[in-house]
């Protein structure tokens, strides 16, 4: 439904915007390059704010760990940039959008589990409030506890409190090398046990999934596909020779069947982040940021079947799993699901009409965000967790001191935040 | 520093106040002598002190939340405490407000190995979750030089940190989980043993808000095992800024390490002196490089770390060989302020953090402001993620020797926001930056804060004075100037 896009080019020409949006009571929906429109509850207003126009990389200064870039720059220009000097985004996003967009989702991959989530390399921002004000928050250093830290706030809140102009994210060293160990055949049970005894190794493990029989012949490395059945998969990375001595030792501990080079486990790693034996999380690129976002049936192969991310406690992972597909009976047979993050995060695709069991399964342990599905089924089932009572008048009191008029992406979150 | 007038008419509400705490925590939880009171009279930063109204020590959530409900029905003022070690003196009592003492929280009450987390009260100290876990080779990582004292709780509230947080985080990257009491007594779970939690990341603003927002009432964090091997590398430079550039080029190296710390030569000498851990007397800087993980990384890299010191100008590079010698290179280090306790009376620590290229422009600034406050300065440094701390010495027993000490502090702490850094790495603002908060924000800026703090606390009843130099009211805070039909035609590009 919208209609109009405004398009700022300068922070002042952004303050003006909102101004404008407030004073004429518009709501606005945020959008970057609009590569995770699909993601979230349906926001439906008549005009948009198109952020790519704040771009450009402020100040990358590798022997600090920080990068300041406006919030419209192109995440494929920051990763070739760090690329460069052989760094990274540690906590593993996914590819594409904008690092305003990347922060605003709070994207992480399989590497949660060490370097923490999109929130834990956040340092600072800028931007412009629902009430039409500039403000900043956090630093640009990465050791700093100066005031609220705002930026962890604003990682995750899919531009529902402020519109960025500019981020500053913490940078590391990217692993010299890889390389994952394959354990085959094993039940999600005693995969997310070996998990756990990989994890409690002293050999930092920085990637512990498992794909059950049927998902891993999905996969594009020939080693896991061929496998047979279930595959189970730990990762470690860093300097070359440690690399070597920690595969040397965890492969015997594990007893594990198959070893992946370099290559192989980026790869691997890549379709494990992307959710990619489920049809993936990301649709393809729009060719206009207004193009109507893509409807799950249209890019995951035709599945109709809804893609779930649930977070819970590791060792719960299966028994979560196993509760959905009891809960919905016959129709349980049609679940498909893997682990990440130890067990701890669990990927499902599931029929029409599972909500409600995902979330009694998972309870009040963990949580489960809906993330592929069509604008109509995202319209009407709570796309993120829903909270208790007291939890969301706290979320709305925290909304509306960043947004009173709600007028930044309303309804993204929850209905009315 | 002056700390918001105390209300005479909540001062006289004394007795009323007393009884309303009696009913919920009885016999001696509810703390009215004035001898008792004096316990709790400052924290760390021990320059400030002033006796609280009353102290109640609670046991139960249940008692918390009465409590909190209770003080915000009466109008009185809360300050939440843990162990009383802030250095910024962000548990500094009011005189018309209820100290909220948490040290009853002593309970560790679950470890689940399973899932790599312990739960814990808040009363717990840092320490005790390792020592709670050591036995199975695990340890909790966030390191704050009072380990053996501070409360998790108390780490939550400053987001505390250490000397290993380059490498393994403040306490923000290591907590899964918080039961949180609202001042309206509303009990509150954010996250848990699962990672993340639904919604805004409100556990994130929670850590670090110095008890601004809440009261804490379990928490739960994530665990590690212990690296396998820890091994150290000591490094003299015959100025700052090759010891900067070697710190520069380590990293640009790709390695991070388990922990990077430097010392100028004032505070070399003063630890060699106390300890005789064999530093070196003839650098200006002296580096302390840790390297810990799997032994086969750490001997790998602890060469690569020799051939850059040396290529940096190292005059002096000892590797330690063994676990007697790495904890000998500690030990000057570790003992750093009680040594610079030894040369001085009294000695006032700072802590900013500066982009670590800024350090050689830091450092000669101070030795000029130190000249012309007439106060020595010794410097020990988390090198890896520019966080200073500058020990000032001065004689609180000569007149106005406190105050100049203030005011030097308060200059580098302005000179570390002039080149790009910030008031504070790990200490927190509390009352003692409280009022350079405008230097590193604007107006703008610190307003949006406290309207963070209105959707937790909108009578700015807990722990008001500290962190914000001005009190505004919510409600004025909230007030915003729409003009309908302003800005018709906004100059922006359209499509």
């Amino acid at each position: 439904m919208t209609t109009t896009i405004l398009k700022p080019e300068t922070d002042a020409q952004l303050v003006d915007a909102v101004r404008w949006a407030l004073s004429a009571d518009e709501p606005l929906e945020l959008l970057g390059q609009g590569t995770r429109r699909g993601l979230g509850r349906p926001v439906r207003t008549a005009h948009a704010l198109d952020l790519s126009g704040l771009s450009g990389v402020l100040a990358y200064e590798p022997e600090e760990l920080v990068l300041t870039a406006r919030a419209g720059t192109p995440m494929a220009e920051i990763t070739a940039l760090l690329g460069e000097r052989a760094q990274h985004l540690a906590f593993e996003p996914p590819d594409g959008g904008t690092l305003g967009g990347l922060i605003a989702c709070g994207l992480a991959g399989p590497r949660r589990i060490a370097a923490g989530s999109a929130r834990d390399h956040t340092l600072g921002i800028a931007g412009v409030s629902g009430r039409g004000e500039r403000y900043k928050g956090g630093g640009k250093v990465v050791k700093n506890v100066t005031g609220y830290d705002l930026p962890k706030l604003m990682a995750g809140s899919f531009g529902t409190l402020t519109a960025f102009t500019e981020l500053t994210v913490k940078v590391l060293p990217a692993p010299e090398d890889t390389a994952t160990l394959l354990l085959f055949g094993l039940d999600d049970a005693a995969a997310v046990g070996v998990l756990d005894q990989a994890l409690r190794s002293p050999y930092d493990v920085s990637g512990a999934a498992h794909l059950p029989d049927g998902l891993a012949a999905r996969s594009v490395v020939p080693t896991v596909a061929r496998a047979g059945g279930a595959v189970t998969l730990v990762r470690l990375e860093g300097f070359g020779p440690s690399v070597a001595a920690r595969v040397a030792a965890l492969r015997a501990d594990l007893r594990a069947d198959a070893v992946l080079d370099a290559a192989e486990s980026r790869a691997v790693w890549r379709e494990l982040r992307d959710a990619a034996c489920l049809g993936g999380v990301t649709a393809p690129p729009s060719p206009t940021p207004l193009s109507p976002a893509p409807d799950a049936e249209g890019w995951a192969g035709g599945n109709a079947n809804k893609l779930w991310k649930l977070s819970v406690p590791p060792a719960s992972g299966p028994s979560v799993v196993s509760a959905i597909r009891h809960a919905l009976g016959p129709a349980g047979a049609a679940v498909e699901a893997f682990y990440d993050w130890g067990g701890g995060l669990v990927w499902l695709l599931a029929p029409p009409e599972s909500a409600t069991a995902i979330r009694r399964a998972v309870g009040t342990q963990g949580h489960a965000t809906l993330i592929r599905a069509s604008q109509e089924v995202r319209a009407t089932v709570e796309v993120f967790q829903p909270l208790p009572d007291p939890l969301m008048a706290l979320t709305r009191r925290v909304k509306s001191s960043f947004d009173p008029m709600g007028i930044l992406n309303p309804g993204r979150l929850y209905p009315g935040v | 520093m002056k700390m918001p007038v105390p209300d005479s008419g909540v001062i006289a509400r004394r007795r009323a106040i007393v009884d309303a705490l009696r009913a919920i925590v009885p016999g001696e939880g509810v703390i009215i002598d004035e001898a008792e009171l004096r316990a709790y009279e400052c924290d760390g930063l021990t320059a400030y002190r002033q006796l609280p109204l009353v102290a109640v020590l609670p046991e139960t959530v249940e008692q918390v939340a009465r409590i909190l409900k209770t003080c915000q029905e009466m109008g009185v003022k809360v300050v939440p405490r843990g162990a009383g070690t802030s250095l910024s003196g962000g548990a500094l009592p009011l005189a018309d407000g209820v100290l909220l003492g948490m040290g009853k929280f002593k309970r560790i009450l679950d470890i689940d190995y399973a899932n790599r987390c312990v739960v814990v009260q808040p009363g717990v100290t840092n320490l005790g979750i390792s020592n709670a876990v050591a036995a199975e080779g695990f340890y909790y990582a966030p390191d704050p030089s009072s380990q053996i004292a501070c409360t998790i709780g108390g780490n939550i509230a400053e987001n505390s940190g250490g000397v290993h947080c380059l490498k393994y985080g403040l306490t923000t990257n290591n907590v899964l989980g918080v039961e949180l009491v609202l001042m309206d007594g509303t009990i509150v779970r954010l996250g848990g043993k699962h990672l993340d939690a639904g919604g805004y990341d409100l556990m994130g603003v929670v850590t670090g808000s110095e008890g601004l927002l809440g009261v804490v009432t379990e928490v739960t964090v994530r665990i590690l095992k212990k690296p396998a091997t820890a091994r150290a590398v000591l490094i003299g430079f015959p100025t700052s800024e090759q010891g900067g550039d070697c710190v520069a080029a380590i990293i640009a190296a790709g390695i991070i390490p388990g922990g990077m710390e430097m010392m100028d030569r004032p505070a070399i000498h003063a630890a060699e002196a106390f300890v005789h851990a064999g530093y070196p007397l003839d650098v200006e800087a002296l580096l302390i490089v840790e390297l810990d993980g799997p032994a086969a990384e750490v001997d790998h890299l602890i060469g690569r770390v020799a051939a850059i010191a040396a290529d940096k100008g190292a005059v002096c590079t000892r590797v330690s060989t063994s676990e007697e010698e790495r904890l000998a290179f500690w030990a000057g280090r570790k003992a750093a302020f009680p040594a610079v306790g030894r040369i001085s009376p009294d000695y006032y620590c700072m802590d900013g953090t500066i982009p670590r290229k800024a350090l050689p422009l830091v450092l000669t600034r101070m030795t000029e402001l130190s000249a012309r406050y007439g106060l020595r300065v010794a410097n020990v440094f988390h090198a890896g993620d520019g966080n200073l701390h500058p020990l000032i010495l001065y004689d609180a027993n000569q007149p106005g020797e406190l105050e100049r000490a203030e005011s030097f502090g308060n200059d580098i702490l302005r000179l570390c926001v002039e080149v790009g850094g910030v008031l504070t790495g790990e200490h927190g603002v509390g009352v003692e930056k409280r009022d350079l908060m405008t230097d590193q924000f604007d107006a703008a800026d610190l307003e949006q804060q406290q309207r963070l703090k209105c959707a937790f606390d909108p009578d700015g009843l807990l722990n008001p004075g500290k962190v914000f130099p001005t009190l505004h009211r919510c409600a004025e805070l909230g007030r915003l100037h729409v003009h309908k039909g302003e800005l018709r035609f906004p100059d922006i590009p359209r499509f």
